[in-house]
């Protein structure tokens, strides 16, 4: 096998230019796909990072029915104290999940005294919200970021609302709610902070204390309308998903039908089609870099049947077994594939490194300062030199194949 | 008991619906040992009955033996292994392989088609390189290769797998004089040291004359079956 890879890399040596020029589209094509799946691979998790990290968490749990109708956040779909409690035992025995936040979402009227606006409310523990949403006290734009970020009596306003209204840190505004029996309810807060909008769903809420939610609401029981969970892992996200599925769905109803249901951040998020998107172009990007591997071996391998018809024909004569030369023209196709894969490999690998050295900073939305840290992860580069090989392998195949099958004598009277 | 033997052998092209007759009913016999020319104009069935001997063919009808094996029922797979153990080749235009030295040609079918192990390929390669007066060429590319030397390689290259009969179509077409008759010189001096059958079609009537046996071929029929004029005597 060692010769008839020097043989056939003295082949390829044999036309050098065009060995190179083939390749180098391969390595042009292994580039141009590695770097976009680390760019892009870097941006989705950006992207992604922003809902799970800032949002929404990794995963929601709600009572059934809940999300369907989440626009005028009803007060009806709230879990009692014992449903929070089997959700939270079930919760807690999962050693995938990090963290967990309890929230009591509502919409309310939100006043400066001089001027009236809805608001959308989260009432949340401030230091389980930040353990499971940890980029929410970065979105704090202006006032303390000092943890905690929220004590009861104080409000963090969505940026929007407080240009709008002229609302500064150390303001006091007033929140009217109306609670689930319909009685209206007021309660003043000091405004502890502007958050900056996040892209998505709950974006542009505010957040208060669950405590004074609830005063507000009236509800005298700890009750709730939404769990975020944060993993600790987010590549086990569908794994969790179907756990959690599995044992909330086992809670029923007298009816024996479920009470709860489970959300990904990506059925809550209408962003998560972008991240199709991009999965979607990856996938188109890998088959043009299969074409490109395709089209240039078969050129190059139909090129070199074809100029060396009387050179096939003498080693056949010669009694060369058909498969070795199969083998023979294979191995060639194979070393163009893994001589420009390895080259395309380090090279990306190289521009990676350089860019997360140059640190390129961008913006998403109304997220600012990103910093773009592309990454190429090893099954990654895996699966493209794997691709890559085994279509130079097929791309070799018909050529080789025929020079296997080579009439001799048709060969050597070859002109 | 003869090396080859052809009873009644016929080869008949088909160029669609014309059927062209190349070999029309021959019969011959080469005892192993001998230096055999088959000579005749061209279109005469020369290189066809070369090719058929050197299972490169089949017969249409007849039958070859070569070693005591009907060639003519051998499928294209035991008809390379065939060759490959048993023949060498020896072509007009050398066919010697561009990316390879001397050396390389001549190990390529101890590599490709017989697997020797290192050492005795080594051996076998330098004892050949040596005989045919090319072991200070070993390393050299065809390409900085004379006519003759590369002749030469590739005839050390027909011998390398110590095949009983090696067959060369027009070996000398492409060389001068001096240099044809040495190759023929040294296929008779290797036809001696190691008793390989040697079986060569020419139309050169300088060279034929330096044949053992002449078979004259003429539209595809064996026209003449003679012994040559003493080696010596024909290049006086």
């Amino acid at each position: 096998m060692l010769n008839v890879l020097k043989i056939a890399l003295r082949n390829l040596a044999r036309f050098g230019r065009r060995t190179l020029l083939t390749a180098s589209l391969i390595t042009l094509g292994v580039v141009a796909v590695l770097l976009f799946i680390g760019i892009a691979g870097s941006f989705k998790a950006l992207m992604i990072g922003q809902f799970t990290d800032g949002v929404l968490g990794h995963l929601e749990v709600h009572r059934k029915g809940y999300v369907a109708s989440i626009d005028n956040l009803p007060l009806n779909l709230n879990m009692q104290p014992a449903l929070v409690q089997k959700v939270e035992q079930v919760l807690d025995k999962m050693p995938q999940i990090d963290a967990y936040s309890e929230r009591l979402k509502f919409g309310a009227m939100f006043s400066n005294f001089n001027e009236t606006t809805s608001i959308r409310v989260n009432g949340v523990d401030p230091a389980r919200e930040a353990a499971t949403i940890p980029l929410m006290p970065g979105r704090i734009i202006e006032g303390s970021k000092q943890p905690p970020p929220l004590k009861t009596g104080e409000i963090l306003v969505p940026k929007l609302l407080a240009q709008g209204l002229k609302v500064k840190v150390g303001d006091t505004v007033v929140l009217v709610a109306t609670n689930l029996q319909g009685s209206v309810n007021a309660k003043t807060f000091v405004v502890r902070g502007v958050l900056d909008s996040a892209s998505g769903p709950s974006g542009r809420d505010g957040y208060v204390d669950i405590r004074d939610a609830r005063s507000l609401l009236r509800i005298t029981q700890p009750e709730v309308n939404e769990i975020a969970i944060r993993l600790k892992n987010p590549a086990q996200l569908d794994q969790v998903d179907a756990t959690l599925k599995r044992e909330l769905g086992a809670i029923v109803n007298q009816q024996g039908k479920p009470m709860l249901e489970v959300h990904t951040w990506a059925d809550l998020s209408p962003f998560a089609s972008i991240v199709r998107m991009i999965d979607l172009l990856t996938l188109f990007i890998k088959i043009m870099l299969v074409t490109i591997v395709l089209v240039s071996v078969l050129n190059v391998m139909i090129m070199a049947v074809y100029e060396r018809v009387r050179e096939i024909g003498m080693i056949s004569a010669m009694g060369t077994p058909p498969t070795r030369i199969l083998m023979l023209f294979l191995t060639e196709g194979l070393l163009l594939g893994v001589g420009g894969t390895a080259l395309g490999t380090v090279l990306s690998l190289a521009v990676v490194w350089a860019l997360n050295l140059r640190k390129i900073v961008f913006n998403f939305g109304m997220q600012t300062g990103l910093v773009l840290s592309p990454s190429v992860s090893a099954s990654d580069v895996l699966a493209v030199v794997a691709m890559v090989i085994v279509m130079a392998l097929l791309a070799s195949l018909q050529p080789a194949w025929k020079a296997s099958r080579m009439d001799p004598v048709r060969a050597l009277g070859h002109v | 008991m003869s090396l080859v033997r052809a009873e009644r052998l016929v080869k008949t092209y088909r160029t669609g619906e014309v059927k062209v007759p190349a070999v029309r009913g021959v019969d011959f016999a080469i005892e192993a040992g001998s230096l055999v020319a088959f000579v005749g104009p061209s279109g005469s069935g020369k290189t066809t009955l070369l090719n058929m001997i050197g299972c490169l063919d089949h017969p249409t009808s007849g039958t070859l033996t070569v070693l005591d094996t009907d060639v003519g029922a051998l499928d294209r797979r035991a008809a390379a292994e065939f060759r490959g153990w048993h023949m060498g080749f020896i072509f007009q235009d050398f066919n010697l392989i561009p990316v390879l030295s001397a050396y390389e040609n001549i190990e390529y079918p101890l590599i490709m088609v017989q697997a020797w192990p290192e050492r005795k390929r080594h051996e076998q390669v330098l004892r050949l390189l040596e005989a045919v007066g090319m072991a200070g060429q070993a390393g050299k590319r065809p390409d900085q290769l004379s006519g003759g030397q590369k002749q030469r390689v590739a005839v050390a290259r027909a011998l390398a797998t110590n095949a009983k009969l090696v067959l060369a179509d027009e070996p000398t077409a492409n060389l001068d004089h001096d240099n044809a008759y040495q190759v023929l010189a040294l296929m008779k001096r290797m036809r001696d040291e190691i008793g390989t059958t040697f079986v060569f079609s020419t139309h050169d009537p300088k060279i034929m004359s330096e044949a053992e046996v002449l078979f004259t071929l003429e539209d595809g029929a064996l026209r003449e079956a003679q012994a040559a004029r003493k080696p010596e005597a024909a290049h006086a």
